[in-house]
């Protein structure tokens, strides 16, 4: 078929412009990322896993159980995931993964750092405009529906291959719920408590940190927890463009119809998913 | 009105409040005198309140009512300006209110009036004590100072001791007493109370209306009270403004707007309300009784008077009109009869009298079982004002209509 609209080529050029006249913007970008990911990712790996390990686990144990550290309620509550964190990492570092789990962690704890930098304060601007909300809601639709592979050509373009673009694209990917909940969760705090603070001539600002934001916290957590989940959806396929950990394992198993390799790897990113998924939810929840 | 200038601390010129996107047409349709549907249909704009003009002094509780949509509630936001004023002014104290800038807006509302609201308004993630605290907080004053404050307040609504708790916490009175006392650690002179009792059970809110009196004996305020329960509205207001679709239909005291109510509609509204608390001795008050003095009459000429008035008992006053008692028909033939001339002996002094303020629920028992009228006395020298018939009384409690009433009154006082 003839093609009556070249918009692929317009954005090819577009894209084109603003590679090579932001060039000192995507290298600055790409060092800060680089140089974060590979300090967080030295600073894990020097700690022995075993360290490791107690950590997690006591996060775990404490977010579960509530502050009730040592009652037998906090115990019952606590106990389950706790088990889970031992065991779970122990089969990651039997399989011989842990490097690459550790790489996979930083990764998504730097999309996730990332996607909350901005998807925050774009949920709050939503939240306070209208304006806004009718622009950006578009735009997440539009960052949800297309298909995440594409992203991944644009992030090459400016950040060649590594870990960069695929923390780009990852933040892409996961930052529309901390925006929508953000929004959400701000629009949903009761008008009457809003309008006391008003009463009582509180500012934007004071409305904002002393009313709005604490009772939106709850969802604002659900959708961090969305975030991270997301963001490890997408190790895989970030993967594709260099970045390390157990995506790229998955994505070796692919490429060398190598089974064992595939299912192991998948394993693990399933635990670490299964883990960072409870422990949010549990500090979500304790609000 | 007969109060002076500077008593006045809230005064609203002309108050207008549309809502809708059109407001500056609707607005000089109002002028024009279109109605309100009409100007719903010509600029779908909304009247809130309708050129709403009034005074409120320093002091007093002045209760805002009406049926839910009479804009009662839009009215008070106008004066914090919550909800804007599409027109006219409020002036509080000296400034003009609805030209202040935000910053002075701010202002007024962190140090001029503070607001307690029907649901509470309660932030859920603070303690009662950062929640009563949130208003000297929002104000900038240090943690120990607001808190030092807001224990006070705290202390002052009865609820001393529920400082850590949390809202969720705490039943529906007490979660109110905190709003309560979150408006009282302000310490502004102005009181705004949007329906403060009207999510609240009947009985709790009738304590809390008790309440609220007592506290108001205590630090006088000036108190403007959202209510849409007319029981209520004469219980705490010492004035009443009535609305309906936007316009105060009249304002003036519990026992003005039940004696003379002003048009049909307040007087259609004021039938249902329990009467016997409102009307008070003075309205019921018959002047001019005919009165014996001591020492001035004898026997004989009581019953001349008692014979002129067709009256068996007579009220009987000193020379200065204070009261002393009664004394009766038969007791006066008797004297006559023993030829006595002071009718010292035959005066019934052990009778209750009542003042002015006086209730007919109050009166009601001082009536049974005895056949004298209640004397109203002045509250300082004891002087005798008039009567309060017993018919007057009964028909008072038995609520007939008003017209039947008024010539029941009218053969009453007759007799």
């Amino acid at each position: 078929m003839e093609k009556i609209i070249p918009l692929g080529e317009y954005i090819e050029r577009g894209i084109n412009a603003l590679e090579t006249n932001f060039s000192f913007l995507w290298r600055a970008i790409d060092d800060g990322i680089s140089w974060t990911v590979s300090f967080m990712n030295d600073f894990f790996l020097a700690i022995p896993f075993v360290v490791f390990l107690l950590v997690v686990a006591t996060v775990a144990y404490y977010a579960k159980s509530r502050g009730r550290l040592f009652s037998r309620e906090g115990l019952k509550r606590g106990v389950g995931l706790t088990l889970f964190v031992v065991f779970g990492f122990f089969l990651i570092y039997g399989m011989g993964y842990w490097k690459e789990a550790v790489q996979t962690i930083t990764l998504v704890l730097v999309s996730t750092a990332i996607a909350l930098l901005l998807g925050i304060p774009f949920g709050i601007l939503s939240a306070k405009s209208n304006i806004a909300d009718a622009i950006v809601k578009p735009v997440l639709d539009f960052m949800q529906t297309m298909p995440a592979f594409v992203y991944l050509i644009p992030a090459i373009f400016f950040f060649s291959v590594g870990n960069t673009p695929g923390v780009i694209a990852t933040v892409i990917f996961s930052v529309p719920p901390a925006v929508r909940l953000t929004n959400l969760g701000i629009r949903n705090v009761p008008g009457d408590v809003v309008e006391a603070g008003r009463a009582f001539g509180a500012n934007e600002k004071q409305i904002l940190y002393k009313i709005q934001l604490p009772l939106a916290m709850p969802t604002i957590l659900a959708g961090i927890n969305q975030v991270i989940l997301l963001a490890l959806s997408m190790v895989v396929i970030a993967s594709m463009v260099g970045a390390k950990g157990l995506g790229s394992l998955v994505y070796q198993g692919i490429q060398q119809n190598d089974i064992a390799k595939g299912f192991e790897s998948g394993l693990g990113i399933v635990i670490l998913a299964i883990v960072l998924d409870r422990i949010t939810q549990a500090v979500a929840n304790k609000k | 009105m007969m109060t002076d200038d500077r008593d006045i601390i809230i005064k609203a010129e002309g108050l207008t409040l549309i809502f809708g996107k059109r407001k500056k047409e609707a607005l000089e349709l109002l002028n024009r005198g279109y109605s309100k549907t009409d100007i719903l249909k010509k600029t779908r704009c909304t009247i809130g309140v309708n050129k709403a003009s009034f005074e409120i002094k320093k002091g007093e509780i002045f209760v805002i009512m009406g049926l839910s949509g009479s804009g009662k509630s839009s009215l008070i936001r106008c004066l914090n300006r919550l909800n804007e004023p599409t027109d006219g002014k409020v002036y509080f104290k000296d400034h003009n209110i609805t030209r202040e800038t935000n910053k002075q807006l701010l202002h007024t509302r962190r140090t001029e009036m503070s607001m307690v609201f029907q649901k509470f308004g309660l932030l859920p993630h603070r303690t009662i004590l950062e929640n009563a605290a949130f208003g000297l907080e929002i104000r900038g004053e240090t943690r120990e100072q607001r808190e030092e404050k807001a224990r006070i307040a705290l202390k002052t609504v009865g609820l001393e001791g529920y400082e850590e708790q949390y809202p969720r916490e705490l039943s529906g009175g007490m979660q109110q007493r905190v709003g309560l006392a979150r408006a009282l650690a302000n310490d502004t002179d102005v009181l705004l109370m949007d329906e403060a009792f009207s999510a609240l059970d009947p009985l709790i809110k009738s304590d809390m209306q008790d309440e609220l009196l007592q506290i108001q004996n205590k630090l006088h305020k000036t108190i403007v009270f959202i209510t849409h329960d007319l029981n209520e509205a004469m219980k705490v207001g010492d004035r009443i403004a009535i609305m309906k679709d936007g316009v105060i239909e009249q304002i003036g005291t519990a026992e003005t707007i039940l004696t003379s109510p002003a048009t049909d509609y307040v007087e259609a509204f004021v039938e249902r309300v329990d009467r016997k608390t409102i009307i008070t001795a003075e309205t019921l008050l018959f002047k001019h009784p005919t009165t014996v003095k001591l020492g001035k009459t004898g026997p004989k000429g009581v019953l001349h008077k008692m014979r002129e008035a067709g009256l068996n008992v007579l009220p009987v006053v000193d020379n200065l009109d204070k009261f002393l008692g009664y004394v009766w028909l038969e007791d006066m033939i008797d004297l006559e009869k023993r030829k006595v001339q002071s009718i010292e002996s035959a005066l019934y002094s052990e009778v209750p009298s009542v003042l002015k303020s006086y209730t007919v629920e109050e009166m009601l028992p001082l009536i049974t079982g005895h056949h004298y009228p209640l004397a109203v006395v002045d509250e300082e020298d004891g002087r005798l004002l008039g009567l309060v018939t017993q018919t007057s009384l009964i028909i008072e409690s038995t609520r007939y209509s008003k017209t039947e009433m008024n010539e029941l009154i009218d053969n009453a006082n007759d007799l």
